[in-house]
């Protein structure tokens, strides 16, 4: 602990302890000034500050406006050549996904369907998603290996392996990050089920007979995926 | 002998109220007395080994394990849910634990990238971002600020995930183990984010792990200053480290996944971030192909645990059946149970302390004559929220939803006392 660290917690403390004494003793003014002064947050001095250096160390975070992306740039065809190199082994060197590693392509047109292929192109609302996570966790079990540059320029490849750019000339760079949009952007909404499901709350529920004798139409032991079991339906 | 049994079952009934139990079933047949056996036992008549011989002395078990009897009790992963273990899911036994508490080495674990394993020495927290004074706290900082215990249940929003279009697990073990229950020891959030100094146009926060996957979720800032707190202790040891030692994020009665561990940095900001757990994860699917995102709270959801199909019923007569309920909202106002597949319900008994987005724990003691039975829970919570059923839920949602699936549960129990998940209609 440092000395001015030491001061200023003994300071408080002796405030502390002089105010037990004094509160009694005070005007109605005095203690109405008080109370204001107990409303805002009162600083406990621990912690120090954060240096720009660490900050930017660990600040990498890319927000959906674009708030984070850093200076840089990379083309389709660069990001084809890293991702052949450094992603393909798990996700498949079209994005089709390896055994049950991520399918990053195709899909779209699937959301409805019996099921549904989310990859990157047919369900992610916001391109900056890829960014922010590839650059902190990918690849997987070298995170943060890759360089500004080849992140945006896996991104395009990405983009360009969903048919959202068709050109493989093309350059994503910060300046044209957020002109991209994504597929499935409008089909997210907030939290609603309040509402959309009320009829779940409030009702009194039946104890007797409430229903038609029911029959089993459905038996886990017939689905025989109970560990192991090698087959099994897909989740991510 | 037997007239006896039946007085006495007769009584325990009206007192236990089993009675309305078996009558929503099938009528039960006087209990088989207990016979006394031909020899006398010999694990009474003989001297046992631990009754002769020294144990093991005070030093031998410096941090205590179970018994060697209880090894079978175990955390156990469906390895075909994920493709490597290091980002995947394993699951507590309920059907194995009783009261209301999950022992720390029993809680299920889901990481994104393995396990980081963090010197609490190493370890820094920042907060930056939209306040007045960006700051760097060391674990010891953190101790030094005041303390709280809350117990609140931690689940996961894929916990019977796999269940959406029937019956796919043949435990609750795999079909309900995606939920714990500790106390943790920690400090408000608020206390740091008041030493950072929030600016007034701060809207949400960004959490984000240590870890290999630098896990990160976007939280609305209302709830960060409502209950969160940053816990380093649970069940009053320090976290595990598959629980995110040495610092954790507590959001209680919110989806396990916000819950970041091994916290390393808070972000201040005025909306949310789009981090992939907040949107190719977590969010929705509904049947018209439009998602629901930011879905964080759970809500009520119930499972009988035993018996269940990793335990089965062994006698017939005397039985306990328990289970859990939960609700993200508030507490657990009453549990209903039915053997008949929900054509008939009673009011189950709840045991322990009813606490604030805890598990609670419920119980039926009753007589079983050998009849099959069809069993389901249903949860109450103190928003009137009433625990819908499967059919009711995929109504409303579909059944490419994979998150919060909190459908009423079925255990078909046979004759034999086997028990299977099964889906009924």
């Amino acid at each position: 602990m440092s000395k001015s660290v030491r001061l200023i917690a003994g300071a408080a403390l002796t405030i502390a302890a002089a105010a037990v004494v004094l509160l009694p003793q005070q005007s109605p003014a005095q203690q109405i000034a008080a109370r204001e002064t107990a409303k805002k947050p009162s600083k406990l001095g621990l912690g120090r500050a954060a240096l720009p250096e660490e900050i930017a160390a660990w600040d990498t975070d890319v927000r959906a406006d674009g708030k984070g992306l850093p200076a840089g740039k990379g083309s389709v065809k660069q990001g084809d050549d890293i991702f052949q190199a450094q992603c393909a082994a798990c996700h498949g060197e079209f994005g089709q996904g390896v055994g049950r590693w991520p399918v990053l392509a195709g899909g779209l047109d699937t959301l409805k369907a019996d099921r549904p292929d989310k990859t990157v192109g047919s369900f992610w609302p916001d391109l900056s998603t890829v960014f922010d996570y590839v650059r902190r966790a990918m690849p997987y079990g070298n995170a943060q290996s890759l360089s500004n540059d080849e992140v945006y320029a896996l991104t395009a490849y990405l983009l360009s392996m969903n048919d959202i750019v068709k050109d493989e000339n093309f350059e994503l760079n910060d300046k044209n990050f957020t002109s991209i949009k994504m597929p499935n952007a409008a089909a997210f909404f907030d939290d609603d089920r309040e509402t959309s499901e009320k009829q779940f709350w409030g009702k009194e529920p039946c104890m007797k007979n409430c229903r038609t004798a029911p029959k089993v139409t459905g038996r886990a032991i017939s689905v025989d995926v109970t560990p192991d079991s090698k087959a099994g339906p897909k989740v991510d | 002998m037997k007239d006896r049994a039946s007085a006495d079952q007769l009584s325990r009934r009206k007192f236990l109220g089993a009675a309305s139990l078996a009558g929503a079933g099938a009528a039960l047949t006087a209990l088989p007395a207990v016979a006394e056996p031909a020899k006398p036992d010999p694990l009474i008549t003989e001297v046992q080994d631990w009754a002769r011989y020294l144990g093991d002395g005070v030093d031998k078990r410096p941090y205590g394990s179970p018994s060697k009897f209880e090894k079978h009790i175990v955390r156990r992963d469906v390895p075909w849910l994920t493709a490597s273990p290091e980002s995947s899911v394993n699951f507590t036994p309920l059907h194995e634990i009783d009261g209301i508490i999950t022992p720390s080495g029993l809680c299920f674990e889901r990481h994104h990238s393995g396990i980081a394993e963090i010197d609490p020495a190493s370890h820094r927290l920042m907060i930056n971002g939209l306040v007045e004074k960006p700051l760097v706290f060391t674990m010891d900082d953190i101790k030094r600020m005041p303390r709280t215990n809350r117990i609140y249940f931690l689940e996961c929003a894929a916990n019977s995930g796999m269940e959406w279009r029937g019956a796919q697990l043949n435990g609750c073990q795999f079909t309900h183990g995606m939920v714990h229950n500790v106390m943790y020891t920690g400090v408000s959030l608020k206390t740091l984010l008041d030493e950072a100094g929030l600016k007034p146009n701060v809207k949400w926060l960004m959490l984000e792990g240590a870890d290999a996957a630098g896990m990160n979720r976007s939280l609305p800032i209302e709830k960060a200053l409502n209950d969160v707190l940053l816990a380093f202790a649970m069940n009053g040891e320090a976290l595990r480290p598959e629980q995110g030692y040495p610092l954790r994020a507590v959001i209680p009665g919110w989806e396990g996944n916000l819950w970041v561990k091994w916290l390393r940095r808070i972000e201040a900001g005025d909306q949310p971030w789009q981090t992939r757990e907040e949107t190719s994860k977590y969010t929705d699917l509904l049947a018209d192909g439009r998602s629901r995102k930011y879905t964080f709270i759970m809500d009520a959801k119930s499972v009988v645990t035993n018996p269940s199909p990793q335990a089965p019923l062994k006698y017939k007569g005397r039985n306990v059946l328990t289970g859990l309920a939960w609700s993200g909202r508030g507490t657990i106002k009453r549990v209903d149970v039915s053997i008949d597949g929900g054509q008939n319900w009673q009011t189950a008994r709840i045991d322990g302390p009813v606490l604030d987005k805890s598990l609670t724990r419920f119980y039926v003691d009753f007589d079983w004559n050998g009849q099959e039975m069809m069993i389901q829970s249903r949860a109450m919570d103190s928003t009137g929220y009433v625990q819908p059923s499967k059919d009711e839920l995929r109504k409303v949602r579909g059944v490419n939803s994979i998150y919060h699936n909190n459908g009423i549960q079925t255990w078909l129990v046979r004759a034999n006392g086997e028990t299977e998940n099964v889906e009924i209609g």
